[in-house]
This record gives structure tokens, sequence and C-alpha cells, in this order.
């Protein structure tokens, strides 16, 4: 059953196959077997997910149905769960339970979707390896002894193990696309505002947007049919038509214009990556795509704006965790300015600290225009980039990332070249616009990601594209299938 | 620019974040790498640029000025680390 994808299951349910209840105890089974080597999650939620698939059997029966009812999922432990403890990867919260569900998690509560339990993931989902989490790595199933990717690590790591037939992310700069490109799976980021942020525990507020991480584009289109949408709790969220996006999928690739940024093809990139990604444009042009090189000047800024905007709005954000209202609180505080000041240090971790203390700086008096202002200004040049480039294509497409997955250890002690790793998805993030990965090879035996950013609120198109490649190609059906057998052993 | 180990316990006062003395040289040496990668930007001629706040320009939208949430202070504080009669606890502020 687990070799299936959304759409597979969701026909299987449909035609008694097989019951909710027992896709789902199928799915604990291998999270209880196989999970110990992954660490893909950090509260596996079984009591709560049978009584959730036994509600959809019921729903199923009376013919209340979504096309997801009865499916089992995993939520990235960045999204409130009512009842269920979220931790966001940090000891902060390892002992917060919230009160309430995200928006995200109350719509797939409503369409009948069963929850298996909340990933692994970077603290505050700062980080691109998943080794910053409080619960330990998360091991890639491609080869145990390199990184997910991250921050979305452990979901992207659950799918691609098939501990999970799809997962929620989120991505910042890249922490949805970049796991799903060294997983092999496929990841969404949508437009910022397309999908509501409410009870997403917030990172950087004017980049963070949730997205679907499944193995195929049609199943990330069934997924962004519940997650998106206006949300009058989120005020951010936009208010634009949200089409069914399984109805776009087979369009006609015909006179689609792509275009490949030349900027996203220099010094650093893996050549195998770039055959790979070569070989999927060709493939696009045999679809009768037309390739158009084009320019987006100012990519080589996006990294050091991002380091700017993304740090000073955490260090506006994480200002809340304080230790008087919720999660952890330090032993035996002397004063109030104890209390704050240990809860800080002892509940964060080294990366959060130190983006914390420089979002503090920047924004400082006397820096704040030569930091803040200034990315804030780069930003909007990063943005017109793109803005003239969808003047004459419908898609950009490029590289994921510059390299497959790097071992575990190998950057954790060097933020900066951790930091570019990100150096292709950030500028999505700064300009708002959608992003995808898409597998599109392996290298050494290890994926490499295809990706697509479209224009606002194109996501139809975007998971169109995607969906034609794979009609059309077979590498989003690889999947590690003798690791996982090893480790089954 | 960069910074100097008596900026990094300026900046963790500000930020709430106690700093042990002998990890301060370390944090120092980190945060100057990130701010020499990020100084890329200070060559660009931003004059005449609008700062960019929301990817989409956006504004907040208004609503009408109406109670839509109900009172859960129980549900609220039964996560709270230290709260007596619907009061949340902190070390004495005043003597």
């Amino acid at each position: 059953m687990h070799n299936k994808t959304l759409a597979e299951l969701s026909k299987g349910l449909a035609s008694g196959d097989f019951s909710s209840s027992e896709l789902t105890k199928h799915y604990i089974g291998r999270i209880k077997q196989l999970d110990p080597t992954f660490n893909s999650f950090i509260s596996v939620t079984e009591e709560q997910a049978l009584a959730q698939a036994t509600a959809a059997d019921s729903r199923i029966a009376s013919g209340n149905t979504t096309p997801l009812t009865g499916i089992p999922i995993a939520h990235k432990d960045i999204f409130c769960t009512a009842g269920v403890k979220t931790s966001c990867g940090s000891k902060m919260l390892d002992n917060f339970i919230p009160p309430y569900d995200a928006t995200v998690v109350e719509k797939f509560n409503q369409s009948g979707v069963v929850s298996l339990g909340k990933t692994n993931m970077d603290e505050f989902a700062m980080g691109s390896s998943n080794e910053s989490s409080f619960y330990g790595i998360v091991k890639n199933p491609w080869s145990l002894n390199c990184v997910p990717g991250g921050s979305s690590g452990g979901s992207a790591a659950a799918v691609a193990a098939q501990l999970a037939p799809a997962s929620t992310g989120t991505d910042t700069g890249g922490s949805i696309r970049q796991p799903a490109a060294l997983c092999g799976i496929t990841g969404l980021k949508p437009t910022y505002g397309r999908v509501s942020r409410y009870g997403m525990i917030a990172f950087a507020s004017s980049l963070d947007q949730a997205g679907p991480m499944t193995r195929t584009a049609e199943d990330a289109a069934m997924m962004l049919n519940i997650m998106a949408g206006v949300d009058e709790k989120d005020s951010t969220s936009m208010d634009q038509p949200t089409p069914d996006y399984t109805e776009q999928l087979n369009n006609d690739l015909t006179g689609l214009r792509i275009g490949i940024p030349k900027e996203y093809f220099g010094e650093g990139l893996t050549p195998a990556i770039e055959q790979a990604v070569q070989s999927a444009i060709k493939e696009y042009q045999s679809l009768g795509a037309i390739v158009k090189e084009i320019s987006l000047p100012n990519t080589a800024l996006a990294v050091p704006c991002y380091y700017i905007i993304a740090p000073s709005e955490a260090s506006a954000n994480l200002s809340r965790f304080d230790g008087v209202r919720y999660g952890y609180r330090c032993e035996d505080p002397e004063d109030l300015l104890d209390l704050y000041t240990r809860t800080r240090e002892e509940g964060f971790g080294d990366e959060v600290k130190r983006r914390i203390l420089i979002g503090t700086y920047a924004l400082s008096a006397g820096f704040y225009d030569a930091y803040y202002k200034k990315a804030q200004q780069i930003r909007r040049l990063i943005k017109n980039d793109f803005v003239a480039a969808f003047e004459d294509v419908d898609v950009i497409m490029g590289p994921t990332v510059p390299n497959t997955a790097f071992e575990i250890g190998e950057k954790s002690n060097d933020p900066v070249s951790m930091y570019l790793e990100d150096i292709y998805t950030i500028p999505t993030n700064l300009a708002g616009l959608p992003g995808m990965s898409i597998p599109a090879g392996i290298i050494e035996g290890k994926p490499a990601g295809l990706q697509l950013i479209g224009n606002y609120f194109d996501e139809g198109r975007l998971l169109n594209v995607a969906h034609k490649f794979q009609q059309a190609t077979d590498w989003h059906l690889q999947t590690p299938a003798s690791q996982i057998k090893r480790v089954e052993r | 620019m960069s910074i100097e180990k008596s900026d990094i316990e300026k900046i963790a006062s500000l930020a709430r974040i106690r700093v042990d003395q002998s990890a301060v040289p370390e944090i120092a040496n980190r945060i100057n790498d990130i701010l020499k990668m990020v100084d890329s930007m200070q060559a660009v001629d931003t004059a005449d640029i609008e700062p960019m706040a929301n990817p989409l320009d956006a504004v907040q939208r208004l609503r009408v000025d109406l109670v839509t949430e109900r009172n859960q202070r129980e549900a609220f504080q039964a996560i709270a680390p230290q709260v007596e009669q619907g009061l949340y606890l902190v070390p004495k502020v005043i003597e």
C-alpha cells in the first residue's frame, strides 16, 4: 500500500480495496519499524490517527467524502495541533501543547484526512540540513550518512521512505524545495499569501509559506486544493480565486515559454546536476515548450539580502518566547530579567540564537538603514528581475540546489557555506513567487531536483508543467527501496 | 562592517539572551563571517528604490471592530509554567 500515490490511495478507498483504518495501521506499523533509523517523526499520534481513520471510514460508508478522506498524512511540527505537542524542533516548545489547530491542520481535519503525527525539522525552521533540531538529526533515506535537507527534512524523509504518502511543509528560504530535491520527492511552495499562516509558528513572516510535499505533482495538486485560500485569521493571506488544481494538470505544453536564468548555472553548481537539469529541459522541448535564456541579474544579492531580512523578522517573532505564558522556563529565576535571559539562553539552540542576535543587530539604532532598509530595497530589485522576466516567459527553470545531499556534519560548523546551499531557492521567497522542486535525476545514488518557478498565483500552471514531465519520465517513481530494505532487515 | 566582542554583549542584552562570557569570541567570529557575506549589498546603489516589506506590496486588511474571539483563559493558562488565580506568575518585580 505504501507504494501508492495519494491519487491511487483515494481510488482504493473509494472502491473499497482497503479501509482507512487498514491504511492507517499499515503506515503506523511502518513508522514503528523504520523510523527509529530515519528519525523523521517527533511525535507519532497513533491513538488519534486510528480514531480519525474510524471516523473517516464512517464518512466513506455514508458517501460524505472529499478526495483525501481517510488518507493518512504527516504534518511538519511547525503547525499547531490542538492537544498534540507542537515543538517546532525546539527545546523551547518541548512541553507546548497548543490549545488550537493551525488553519492548514483544521482544513485537513475537516476533509477527513488522518494525521499520523508531527515531523522533525530544523529548530524554528532555521536550517538547511535538519541538524539543528532539538530532537536529533534526520537521516536521508537514500544515503543514511547524508542529511535530508531542511528545514522540512523530517517531512521529506518520511515521504521518501514511504512512512507517509504526503506531508505538509513550510518554506521560508527553500525549506520545502531543498529537502524535496535532496530526498527525491515533489515539493511546492505556493505564492506568498496563497495558504494561511495562522497557527504556523512564525519564523520570518514576510517570507513563510506552507505547501505540500508529495511523490507526484498530481498529489501536490490534491493537497493544495485543501490548503489554499484566504483566511480571515491571517491578514496576509490573499483573497484570490482558488481553482481546482487537478483540472489543469493535463493541459498541453505546446508553446509554453520556459526561461532559463543564466545566473542559476554559474560557479558552484555540480556539473552532474547541471546535466540533469539540461536533460529535463530537452524533455520539455520534446513536449513542445520553447526555451529562452533569461537573466535575473541580482541573483547573487539574494542570500545576503535574505540573511538580513529573515533574521530581523525572526528576532521580532521569537521575542514571544519569554518563559511566562507557555513553553520552557528556566529553573529558579532570580528576577524577571534573569527569567527572560536564561530561559532564552537555555531554550534556544545555537543557530536560532545566532539569527536572533544578527536580526537584533540589523534592527538596532544606527544600523537599521545600512542593513534592514538596504535589504528591503534589494529585495525589490530581486522582485523586479522576476517581474521583467515573466513578461517574456511562462515559467522559469533551473536547479533547486547546487549539490546533492551532503554528509551529516559536513557543513554544520560553517553557517555561511550552509546558507549558500539555498542560493537558487531564496530569490523566490524574497519575490513571493511560487516555486516547485521535482525529481529530475539520480547522481551517485542521490536524487537531483529540477526547480520550476511560476508567476504570482500561477500554481495551477506549475503543477501542470510538473505533471506533464512526470507523465513523460519516471524520476519521481524512483525510491530508495534498497536502502529501506536494509533497514527493514 | 564588523562587530566587536563588546557589541555582542549589548546585542545579547537587547535580545534578552544570556550569553556566557566564554562563548563571546566564537559568537563574534560567526556573526562577523555572516556580516562579511552580507556586505556585498553595500556596493549596490539603492538611492531611489522603495523598500519592500511585503512581496505583493499588500497592506493589512481592515475589519469591523467586533469581538470575534471568546475568552479561553483557562485553556491558555493550562499550558503556562506558573499561574495563580488566573494570573501568570513571574519573579517579584516591585519590592
